[in-house]
């Protein structure tokens, strides 16, 4: 306990100081080295954009999300838009919706808002709830400890999906759709954050600069801040990336179940939902927004993998070794996500 | 080995009472009035008033939750005004809609859901195994690529994506298929096969990406061990090394997870049954909900639970049958 304590307080303490700073911009060194990682990025970041300039973006064409153009389908043909890939024109840049004839690109922009408000709101809550969870079952003692984390077993057993349709059956209907579901999402699905939290907390807990850190004085709960945090800060950041696309995912299929986003507010699986019926007579209709929702899953996903690696201190080392040796340890890291997967 | 069961089943039985409990309390506190509910909208004050003491609404809520539970292991007799409808022992209530019994609904609907879950998992065990063992024994940097990219691409795709696609391909473009309409199994075998094939490839073909994945690492790690290399120095072929040693060892989280995955679709492939329109459990929850039919949305869930929950004790079970190296705690 001599040497090494000291050492290891050394490292503590010498992490906590300069740990944010610096953190950021390796962590954005090791970002910039996966192609894949940047691309997805860069998807998000439009995505945002997009989103903010929603009205913008309308304007500049001159739609709205609610209009309807009658004028423009064809009544013969059961109301589908006149001309090519579901009415494309000018006036109109994506075309139109079959019944009502409402502007397309005007509605996905703001299904755009729809989408990354539920998915970053949810992710911020989840890591919030799991996080106090987490925290708290990890410092408690042993009945606080059991108490919590039998809570967070039913939690991370039940299908979040399940949980949040029964959740929404009671709710009042004039309740603001956006804001329910990113609550109702964040309020269920925190599960798996609380238990890698708790574990984290465990693990450090007995480390000698936690221990040293309460020697010289400090209470449980600046422990916890000055000592615990840091140390939390790459698996919480890890495991929201993950959460992100899933909340997207989420947010789709409830409203693609119509319990959710419901007309005339836009959101894409709201879209999809109104458009599963159309495949046929409008392919336009069912295609754009399941094109905009996969692109922009698949960019978060992309990115929170690239965000898995560039906090995983061994991932990163192989980084810099070189791809042909990274490729090859990539089956090791595969085993690795597979007994998680099996443990929950 | 008993004492590992037990605790497991305990667990179990825990997790499901407090999911009844958190259930009935979000219920219990929700705005709405479940007599006038249950009684319809022509009810007058007075029947209004009948029928919440029929119901046991004037009771505390602990008193309600605890004739609930009662009423599972117990059954109910209710009066239907000419005589009573019994409610034999596993009882999740009545319906407030259509007076029908929540575990009749249940028994009905469960067929379409097992044919669908059951179909998928056949389907995404030979997909996902298969191409996972091949790029295991295969190590090459193209299927390697082309794994991956399909592992991506599967998790980023919601099912009802895929769905869609599939739909639009097969049903409108190609027309080799008839938008599914779901027959029973009983009725017609080869029409209910062919109705089911494409709600099945919309979530296999999800599902087998995980599974590939899973299977190569698993093999891998598997093929990389020290009993495989001794079989190797001994001059034991290579096909009869994967043949009979290594896969059962490779293959044993590949079957856990899939006993979890089946639960999770007993507890209802929710997407893929309304877009596809399969009456099963989740198609019946989503309209439960959107009647808010609130005993209905109860059982149903309750039921859901039961499924994941006892999926998640096999695949425990399983793991540790399989795998002796596994501690069992």
């Amino acid at each position: 306990m001599t040497v090494d304590a000291l050492t290891a307080v050394e490292a503590g303490v010498d992490a906590t100081a300069s740990a944010p700073a610096l953190g950021a911009r390796q962590l954005w060194r090791r970002l910039r080295a996966q192609r894949a990682a940047l691309a997805g990025g860069v998807v998000i970041v439009l995505l945002v954009l997009i989103a903010l300039g929603a009205p913008l973006l309308a304007g500049i064409e001159g739609q709205d999300t609610t209009s309807y153009h009658a004028d423009l389908l064809d009544s013969a043909a059961g109301a589908v838009p006149r001309g090519t890939f579901g009415g494309v024109s000018g006036e109109h840049w994506l075309g139109i919706e079959p019944t009502t004839g409402r502007d397309l690109f005007a509605r996905l922009v703001y299904g755009a808002r729809i989408s990354l408000f539920v998915a970053f709101g949810a992710t911020l809550l989840q890591v919030l709830v799991g996080g106090a969870f987490g925290l708290a079952a990890g410092l408690g003692n042993r009945f606080v400890d059991g108490l919590l984390s039998r809570t967070t077993d039913v939690f991370v057993t039940m299908p979040a999906l399940i949980f949040a349709i029964a959740l929404i059956a009671v709710v009042p209907g004039g309740f603001p759709r956006p804001v329910l579901l990113m609550l109702v999402l964040g309020l269920l699905a925190w599960g798996g954050i609380a238990k890698i939290v708790r574990a984290q907390v465990l693990a450090h807990k007995t480390l000698d600069y936690v221990a040293a850190s309460r020697l010289a004085g400090s209470g449980p709960w600046r422990t916890a801040r000055r000592e615990l945090l840091p140390a939390l800060v790459a698996p919480v950041m890890t495991y929201a990336a993950i959460l992100l696309p899933t909340n997207v995912v989420s947010e789709a299929s409830l409203s693609f179940l119509g319990i959710g986003v419901k007309p005339p507010t836009a959101s894409w699986g709201q879209m999809l939902s109104s458009a599963n019926t159309w495949y046929q007579a409008d392919p336009a209709y069912v295609l754009l927004p399941a094109l905009l929702l996969f692109v922009t899953v698949l960019a978060f996903t992309v990115f929170a993998e690239g965000v898995r690696v560039a906090l995983d201190p061994r991932a990163a080392s192989r980084l810099r070794i070189g791809t042909g040796r990274a490729r090859k340890d990539e089956a090791g890291d595969g085993s690795g996500d597979g007994e998680a997967v099996v443990e929950k | 080995m008993t004492r590992f069961l037990l605790r497991r089943l305990l667990q179990a039985a825990v997790v499901l009472l407090v999911l009844a409990a958190v259930l009935y309390a979000t219920f219990y506190l929700a705005p709405g009035d479940a007599a006038r509910l249950a009684c319809g909208p022509k009810c007058s004050a007075a029947q209004v008033d009948q029928i919440r003491g029929q119901m046991g609404l004037d009771d505390p809520v602990y008193v309600q939750f605890w004739h609930f539970l009662q009423d599972i292991f117990t059954g109910h007799d209710y009066s239907t005004g000419t005589g009573t409808l019994h409610c034999p022992a596993p009882c999740l209530g009545q319906s407030y809609r259509t007076g029908e019994l929540v575990t009749d609904i249940v028994t009905q609907k469960l067929p379409a859901t097992a044919s669908l879950a059951l179909g998928a998992m056949v389907l995404w065990l030979l997909i996902g195994v298969g191409t996972g063992l091949l790029s295991a024994l295969r190590r090459g940097t193209l299927t390697e690529r082309l794994l991956t990219g399909f592992t991506l691409v599967g998790t980023a795709t919601p099912v009802f994506i895929t769905g869609i696609v599939l739909l639009l391909v097969f049903c409108s473009w190609l027309q080799w298929l008839p938008f599914p309409t779901y027959v029973p199994l009983t009725d017609d075998p080869e029409q209910w096969a062919w109705n089911l094939l494409l709600p099945w490839l919309a979530l296999a073909l999800l599902e087998s990406a995980k599974y590939a994945r899973l299977t190569r690492s698993s093999m891998l790690e598997t093929l990389a061990e020290d009993h495989i290399r001794t079989f190797r120095a001994y001059g034991v072929g290579e096909g009869a090394i994967v043949r009979r040693h290594a896969l059962r060892g490779a293959l044993t989280p590949v079957i856990a997870l899939s006993a979890l995955d089946l639960g999770m679709m007993f507890g209802g492939a929710l997407l893929t049954e309304t877009l596809f329109n399969v009456p099963g459990i989740g198609q019946q929850l989503v309209q439960s909900v959107q009647l808010k039919d609130l005993p209905v949305v109860v059982g149903i869930v309750l039921v859901m639970g039961l499924a994941v929950v006892v999926a998640n004790a096999v695949a425990d079970v399983l793991y540790a049958v399989a795998d002796r190296r596994v501690v069992l705690t």
